[in-house]
């Protein structure tokens, strides 16, 4: 039974990150579909920072960091540029598939896997201690949005950012910051995943990141809603696993449930009501 | 789409400087990538053109990929003419080729081409085009956004072919249906023995038929015109007696048509079954098509065309550089574009009153 629910968590643990960057990012305003990108450049940056320096804190710095980078491409591209966030994010996602890979031959000459992450070791319950911080993730992003001033600058930048500007607020400021800091919680997701792996592999995150938006959306852009949504998820792949050979229902059809889930949240009168206002507008 | 440009001579300079200025760029980071595998970009280049269009061969495999590209960027810049996004290009993709896969399969052998072909290509329009109203509908009715409604729709419709084809449909041991009975269109090889090896086929002028089809659709109909003032001022467009929902799914159907005739290109003229992630990756660059045409039927034609070259000069080059070096080149003519076009319509439009004297 405690087999379970740690496995469980253990599938939850990048959604929960990734989700709560999801969060942070989409309430102040930007779309956070570059969620993909940002968990393959963690798991990337973390996989080569630990084979590199042996340390798989620095790894997960890494992986942290890896991700703030291609964060920062994106707030350059939509801030500084106004460029359109649907396809800054398209390509933002190309460019670290593309990317990663070309860097994964250039360091160890193989364009499928990198040599094997030692990281934290078995690393007892969740794989490593970087799952028990992933569990907190959601929990730090709802004080942050709703007991923080940043919080209600976020907020007020993605409801109405005219009347933010009115306020003096600098909207363009608090999305940059808001988009850094989604691309470090999504990163430390990514880092997670390989070090729980123990290796890097292209294309490793496989579509974890749009799960992790569905469940952005699934759980109304709510903080603590979001992270009911991730545990559902998680633990209908379980299930999955779980069930493998012997499932009544063919494991295509578990595959569907979050994005289903989420088309049907969209198309009910609630699900749209909750998205901030001001989401994926540049403002001038 | 929000400031309205006056001459024409602001129109060219709108729709031309951003996809040049990104070519430039491509250049340059190309440059430094090759550089930094210790090789002569010079030496590249001319490998990856001496690859694609240096001989029959390569040319025929940019073409077989232009001509799936060109589909998937007429759909995707469809929708966007009508200020929708359509991301599930990559399913509706998989849908044409599966709906071409199974009209194949359901003729007996012996219908003749002139028959079957036609029957094949309208049975993949439909089946993108079912893909497509899905969207367009629950955006219709229900206000539900069309990006996330589309991402998610990929997850779900490739999963339930992939089921389909793994549990009914497959040949065993393979992730393809059998061939199909009828409805295969004739190779280049067919034609011309040089061409030999490559996918190229007559699939070729379906995808030139949809761009010329499609330029009239848009600027020469009353439904192109709807669509395009929608995506322009959906406010507007309303007041103007358009209906918003009405224009939506007919743009997200006519979208995932196109997109649909895609498959055609693989099903009836390359392997002639379905299989299992055939398109991958084509439907999602045709977001890049459409950007870097510039939503103009004729402008994806070509940026199709530099797609393909791109891509196939990647396999060229791929002994001298990883060929993922063209996925990131493409991400960086994405980028470059999408973050040029406001700038240049700024400074186009600054322009404009000085230029109207003798515009």
């Amino acid at each position: 039974m405690s087999d379970l629910i740690f496995q469980w968590l253990r599938i939850a643990a990048p959604y929960l990150c990734a989700a709560a960057g999801g969060v942070l990012s989409e309430r102040a305003g930007v779309i956070a579909l570059t969620l993909e990108g940002y968990l393959l450049a963690g798991a990337f940056g973390a996989a080569m920072g630990a084979l590199a320096t042996g340390a798989p804190w620095l790894g997960v710095a890494a992986g942290v960091g890896a991700a703030m980078a291609v964060a920062a491409l994106h707030a350059t591209a939509t801030l500084r540029f106004r460029a359109d966030q649907v396809v800054t994010a398209v390509a933002l996602n190309l460019l670290v598939d593309g990317g990663s890979t070309f860097l994964l031959r250039r360091a160890y000459d193989s364009s499928a896997n990198s040599p094997r992450v030692e990281g934290f070791g078995s690393g007892g319950w969740l794989g490593s201690p970087v799952g028990y911080v992933a569990l907190l993730m959601l929990p730090l992003v709802w004080w942050l949005l709703s007991r923080t001033a940043f919080g209600l600058r976020v907020r007020a930048v993605g409801e109405k950012p005219e009347a933010a500007t009115a306020s003096g607020i600098s909207v363009a400021r608090v999305r940059w910051l808001a988009v850094l800091g989604s691309g470090a919680l999504a990163g430390l997701g990514g880092a997670y995943l390989a070090l729980d792996q123990h290796k890097f592999s292209a294309g490793m995150t496989a579509g974890r990141g749009f799960i992790a938006l569905a469940a952005v959306i699934f759980g109304r852009w709510d903080p603590l809603r979001t992270a009911g949504a991730c545990l559902l998820f998680a633990a209908a792949e379980t299930l999955q696993i779980r069930l493998q050979g012997t499932a009544a229902l063919p494991s295509q059809f578990t595959e569907m449930i979050p994005y289903v889930l989420t088309i049907v949240a969209l198309a009910t009168l609630a699900g749209r009501a909750a998205a901030p206002a001001a989401l994926g507008r540049n403002t001038p | 789409m929000s400031t309205a440009l006056v001459s024409r001579r602001a129109q060219w300079a709108d729709a031309l400087l951003p996809p040049l200025v990104a070519l430039g760029v491509a250049l340059v980071v190309g440059d430094v990538l090759m550089l930094s595998f210790g090789q002569s970009p010079r030496v590249v280049w001319g490998v990856l053109l001496e690859g694609t269009w240096g001989n029959a061969y390569g040319a025929g495999q940019v073409l077989y990929k232009a001509t799936t590209l060109t589909c998937t960027g007429l759909a995707v810049a469809v929708a966007l003419r009508a200020g929708l996004f359509n991301i599930a290009a990559e399913s509706q993709l998989a849908a044409g080729g599966f709906g071409a896969a199974m009209a194949g399969l359901l003729l007996p052998s012996g219908v003749p081409a002139l028959l079957a072909v036609p029957f094949c290509i309208g049975a993949a329009m439909t089946a993108g085009a079912a893909v497509g109203a899905v969207p367009g509908v629950l955006k219709a009715r229900t206000g539900a956004n069309e990006v996330i409604v589309t991402i998610c729709l990929n997850f779900v419709v490739l999963a339930l072919l992939n089921w389909a084809v793994a549990e009914y449909l497959h040949v065993p041991d393979s992730l393809h249906t059998a061939p199909i009975n009828a409805g295969r269109v004739a190779r280049f090889a067919d034609v011309n023995p040089a061409f030999r090896g490559s996918a190229a086929n007559l699939s070729v002028g379906v995808a030139l038929l949809a761009i010329g089809a499609t330029w009239f659709g848009l600027f020469r109909t009353t439904g192109g015109y709807a669509m395009r003032a929608v995506g322009l001022s959906p406010s507007a467009a309303e007041y103007g007696g358009i209906s918003l929902g009405g224009t939506w799914t007919r743009a997200m159907i006519w979208s995932g048509a196109l997109a649909g005739l895609g498959g055609v290109n693989y099903v009836l003229g390359y392997k002639y079954y379905y299989e299992e992630g055939f398109g991958f990756g084509a439907g999602f660059l045709g977001i890049a098509v459409a950007l870097v045409g510039r939503n103009h039927p004729v402008g994806v034609g070509i940026a199709a065309l530099l797609f393909a070259t791109l891509s196939q000069g990647g396999l060229a080059v791929n002994a001298l550089v990883p060929k993922q070096m063209m996925d990131v080149l493409q991400a960086v003519v994405i980028l470059a574009v999408v973050a040029s076009v406001p700038e240049v319509r700024r400074i186009v439009a600054a322009a404009v009153p000085r230029a109207k004297g003798d515009g």
